[in-house]
């Protein structure tokens, strides 16, 4: 019987009353006494030097309350890199200062140039028009093969050659080099991971406020992590002691990794609004997301994969150019290296794995994790290249796979690159989804396709993906400026009910349904006892903030923390009234028990003498019932699994149309499954986004070609096929306290190689030797594939 | 945007006239130009508003003939033909979304005459006549003369697009393909066969816009099927490439398009 209340039960989500409704509370929503506008003035130029800037005309202008150019920044610091990359001789990576206005020069078409501060946005729009900036352009570096190479233009002086760094991880490149002098047969594959813009549905806002008479800043934000944000904006960039800065980011639309970083623009209003003594709000619009949010993916990698006759992995090499755009953004750095080299053994057992990256800088938006960060990259270059070795030793897919996987017995699993698998059964999710996918009758599909003159194909790939970035001091070990942990409060207020503040933050995932679910569980109370609160950093302790799955397996396992440390105390107090020993009760189902009698207290008798203590074990225990929990995790957690895909492919277009698309996962115990099932299917929907529509293009001077949604095609429900979740297949994680592992990326995990190895099958199954076509797979590129 | 003046005319003469006025605009369902003045890309002085002039309303199927207003939204039309010109219907019927059919126009199609729009494809491939009104009065264009390359039509400066009458053909299909951002044409196909006459009008294909595949036409004059064109090609000289397809890949779903539109028909 599936659960109707707390951890297994598809409890609906509480927020989605306030979100269907609009009701629910986003950034731009928010308007304050007194609050003015901003304009952000970008580049239209890609590589420039900025000669002159007068902003006399527009400070003149109707309704302007200032002008902000980089010379008006005095004090403010350059936006931070969180994660220091070294190279393979050892030196720090190149990290050249990002200002918060451009300084000198501009790097990329939507470098933000002034900031105009005026009564309404018209005014503020009007004004930045009269603002004469006299840019001198520049050869811009954009494709990064040609920026690597002598003469090409520099993006900044401190990165000679446009190289952020070279970076090597694994096996020495002389052990893998030969595992592949022995090899029987070696497959190679040239690929690009296309670059992405994340486009969440709500674009960024922020609001800066100041009250002169405490010295407090407020920033209200679109961000996924505000209390990071105090952070990196109090301590590097304006010098406001976190005391004096408060982070707010309210209900907040999607962010897919996007809202991570800290921005500009927060640091501006909250700038600003001190100087003029108002408040300052700015408001993207989609053209300026497309140029200022940081984009996604952007990788060129040459991989390599030896294999002996039997087909088994011998060793894996990979080379790969990662573009960084104009700037280090926040988490820029870590995506090409430790969240995507460490992932480069996928769910095989290959000895030798050795992985080369060389971080490129070029004059286009700045990139950083998307939904995945690094882990599509590398399960996209191992799933192809397995799929291509397949074809060329004439080896059933799946019968690949399966010779190569960790079994259950080999767990934990060290891989040669530096990660330990705690648990995993990936024959479990491969055989869930062949079933699920209906792979036995899939010919007699295919033949029926060819009847119509179709071309059939049906792909699969498995993945592995690692969550919640762990542990903190193997984080600073490898270059991580901030810890991994997570925070959470439990608050059991007089009358029994219960407010938790997590440092995670919920833009779409479910927090305040699932957290909920789970300390609703622990104490035996309703669900609806139980709020979950997150988003202000003058509420609850730091935390990290949401982003790589983190948030049920980190912020999960401290809430779980928090609430165990709640039962404690409340057994303590709940002993001392019925005038037992601690050790004789028990707690279960919301009641405290002594064992062997009929005594019984409930959670919420205990929760009042908490704060009622007339009769209370002062000797032991403080009044009042809250606890808190900082959680550092030991390891990442290791969801995986299989995804599978059928496509239709019309020779005479080009045209794909995806027929289905299954996907068995392992994401250890599930708290609500069908928030889960939603999970997997928006990923997957972005991952078939990525694989046939989604494409960002600058030209060869640095102009953003696919600036609007005219040009870049994002996916439409009418391009998704109804996607099958099972999560059935469970190995609970060994090492938090729940079992859980995380679900989030997944779906844009596994599904690209899916797909495309559906396509690739169904043309090579039509009599096309086609061995690759690189994403989007428009209609323009399967066609010209085909002639 | 930038500030303008709005103008709603009670009449066409009064919207005519208020288009006299320098830098002034008509605005018809403001499916381009709205767009367009919020990237600050255009300042008229004024925007007149056709959308309630009583003399451009309304969508008839009169005399073997779809007539419409140049008001008259695509989703207006796509009801109004539904059995008499189903064909007509279709392809107003797969423009945009429903808010863009709801608010777009024919009038305001065929005045931007935008290289990917649909409505081109359909007068050209009926033979369409469309009248215009100016300050000198109307005037009957006929398609063949009205489209005269990428964002360029016959219509002179303060002139517009008052009617459109489509003959609706004894056959005919609409086939698009669409790009897969904008869903706008990246090749559309129109093929109507009435009489004897067959005409085969191409959108978004082509660096002049619109046109009619003349060799098409007399392949299929001979004989209405697909096979009748399997041997012709379309050059991809002069075709668009961008982003979503190379002129060659144009090109070739001319043909395809053209062939699976007679198939339709």
């Amino acid at each position: 019987m599936p659960k109707d209340h707390g951890i297994g039960a598809s409890t609906k989500r509480r927020e989605d009353i306030r979100f269907l409704t609009g009701k629910g509370r986003y950034t731009d929503d928010i308007n304050v006494a007194g609050q003015t506008y901003a304009f952000i003035l970008r580049s239209n130029q890609a590589h420039a030097t900025i000669q002159s800037i007068d902003t006399a005309a527009a400070k003149a202008a109707d309704g302007v309350l200032a002008v902000l150019t980089s010379a008006d920044l005095d004090g403010v610091g350059g936006l931070p890199c969180g994660w220091q990359i070294h190279s393979r001789d050892g030196s720090p990576m190149a990290e050249p200062p990002h200002p918060v206005l451009a300084s000198g020069k501009v790097r990329h078409v939507g470098d933000p140039i002034a900031m105009v501060v005026a009564e309404t946005y018209e005014q503020a729009r009007d004004a930045s028009e009269k603002i004469e900036v006299d840019l001198v352009a520049l050869p811009a570096a954009v494709d990064m093969a040609e920026a690597i190479k002598p003469g090409a233009p520099q993006v900044h002086d401190e990165a000679a050659g446009n190289l952020c760094y070279d970076w090597t991880f694994g096996t020495p490149q002389e052990e893998t080099d030969a595992a592949f002098a022995s090899a029987r047969h070696v497959t190679k594959l040239e690929l690009v991971n296309n670059r992405l813009v994340a486009n969440p549905m709500e674009p960024r806002v922020a609001i800066g406020e100041f009250s002169a008479h405490d010295g407090m800043h407020t920033l209200h934000t679109t961000s996924q992590n505000p209390h990071v944000i105090r952070l990196l904006m109090g301590a590097f960039v304006l010098g406001i002691p976190e005391h004096k800065l408060r982070v707010i980011a309210p209900d907040v639309g999607g962010g897919f990794g996007a809202k991570i970083y800290h921005y500009a623009e927060e640091a501006l209003v909250t700038f600003a609004a001190k100087q003029i003594g108002r408040p300052v709000k700015w408001t993207s619009d989609r053209s300026e997301a497309f140029m200022s949010d940081a984009q996604g993916r952007d990788h060129v990698t040459t991989i390599e994969l030896a294999l002996d006759a039997d087909g088994k992995f011998l060793g894996i090499r990979t080379d790969t150019l990662a573009n960084m755009g104009g700037y280090l953004s926040v988490f820029a750095t870590a995506v090409p290296t430790y969240l995507h080299g460490t992932l480069m053994a996928g769910n095989y057992t290959t000895p030798k794995i050795t992985v080369n990256v060389k971080a490129v800088f070029t004059n286009t938006v700045p990139v950083d994790a998307y939904r995945g960060a690094g882990r599509p990259e590398a399960t996209f270059q191992l799933e192809r290249v397995i799929d291509k070795a397949a074809r060329e030793m004439g080896i059933d897919p799946s019968e690949l796979r399966r010779r190569n996987f960790v079994q259950p017995d080999q767990f934990p699993y060290e891989t040669p690159v530096a990660v330990a698998y705690d648990t995993g059964d990936y024959e479990a999710t491969l055989a869930k989804l062949e079933e699920m996918s209906g792979k036995a009758g899939f010919e007699a599909r295919r033949a029926e396709s060819a009847r119509n003159g179709k071309l059939r194909g049906y792909g699969l790939a498995c993945y592995i993906e690692a969550c919640g970035i762990a542990p903190s001091a193997l984080m600073g070990q490898l270059g991580a400026r901030a810890g991994g942990f997570e925070s959470a409060q439990v608050r059991v207020n007089a009358a029994g009910g219960v407010t938790v503040w997590t440092g995670a933050h919920s833009h779409g995932q479910g927090h305040e349904t699932a957290f909920a679910q789970v300390v609703a569980d622990m104490l035996g109370l309703p669900e609806e006892m139980v709020d979950i609160a997150h988003g202000d950093t003058a509420m609850g302790p730091m935390g990290m903030g949401t982003y790589g799955s983190r948030s049920l397996a980190v912020g999960g396992s401290a809430i779980v923390n928090a609430t165990n440390k709640v039962i404690e105390k409340a057994r303590t107090i709940a002993a001392h009234m019925m005038e037992a020993s601690e050790a004789d009760v028990e707690f279960k189902d919301g009641a405290f028990t002594v064992a062997g009698t009929d005594k019984s207290m409930a959670f919420g008798e205990v929760a009042l003498a908490a704060y009622v203590p007339h009769n209370f074990p002062f000797d032991k225990v403080e009044p009042g019932l809250e606890e808190q929990a900082f959680y550092d995790p030991s390891n990442f957690t290791y969801p995986a699994g299989a995804y599978a895909c059928e496509v239709e492919v019309d020779p005479e277009t080009g045209v794909t149309e995806v027929l289905g698309f299954w996907a068995a996962d392992d994401f250890g115990n599930v708290i609500n499954p069908m928030i889960v099932e939603g999970q997997v299917q928006g990923g997957v929907a972005q991952g078939i986004g990525q694989a046939l529509l989604e494409h960002c293009v600058y030209d060869a001077d640095g102009q953003l070609l696919s600036g609007s949604y005219m040009d870049y095609a994002m996916p439409r429900a009418d391009d998704l096929p109804m996607v099958s979740v099972d999560h059935s297949c469970i190995t609970p994680c060994t090492h938090n306290p729940l079992g859980v592992k995380g679900c989030g990326e997944a779906g844009a995990i596994g599904s690209p190689p899916a797909l495309v190895n559906a396509v690739l099958d169904a043309l090579n199954a039509g009599g096309h030797d086609v061995a690759h076509i690189d994403m989007p797979l428009s209609p323009r590129r399967v066609w010209a594939a085909l002639n | 945007m930038y500030s303008f003046d709005f103008v709603k005319p009670g009449s066409l003469a009064e919207a005519v006239s208020a288009l006299g006025a320098e830098d002034a605009q008509a605005l018809g369902g403001g499916q381009t130009l709205i767009p367009t003045l919020k990237q600050r890309l255009a300042s008229p002085s004024a925007l007149v508003s056709l959308k309630d002039v009583p003399e451009l309303q309304g969508v008839s199927v009169d005399g073997g003939a779809v007539v419409c207003g140049g008001a008259a939204t695509h989703h207006e039309v796509a009801e109004a033909t539904a059995t008499a010109a189903p064909a007509i219907s279709a392809l107003a019927g797969h423009i945009g979304d429903p808010a863009v059919r709801h608010r777009g126009t024919i009038g305001g199609s065929l005045a931007n005459n935008d290289p990917a729009a649909c409505w081109p494809a359909a007068a050209l491939g009926t033979g369409a006549t469309i009248t215009v009104q100016g300050a000198g009065g109307a005037r009957d264009i006929a398609a063949d003369d009205y489209f005269q390359g990428m964002f360029a039509t016959a219509l002179e400066e303060g002139e517009i697009v008052a009617k459109v009458s489509l003959p609706v053909p004894d056959r005919a299909a609409y086939q698009k393909f669409v790009q897969p951002a904008s869903r706008f044409a990246l090749v559309g196909v129109f093929v109507g066969l009435k009489g004897g006459e067959v005409r085969v009008a191409v959108t978004g294909a082509s660096e002049n816009g619109v046109f009619r595949w003349s060799e098409a036409e007399a392949a299929l004059a001979g004989s209405f099927s697909a096979d009748a064109i399997e041997g012709l090609s379309v050059p991809a000289d002069g075709m668009i490439g961008d982003l979503h397809a190379d002129p060659a890949y144009r090109a070739h779903l001319v043909k395809v398009m053209t062939k699976r539109a007679v198939a339709a028909a």
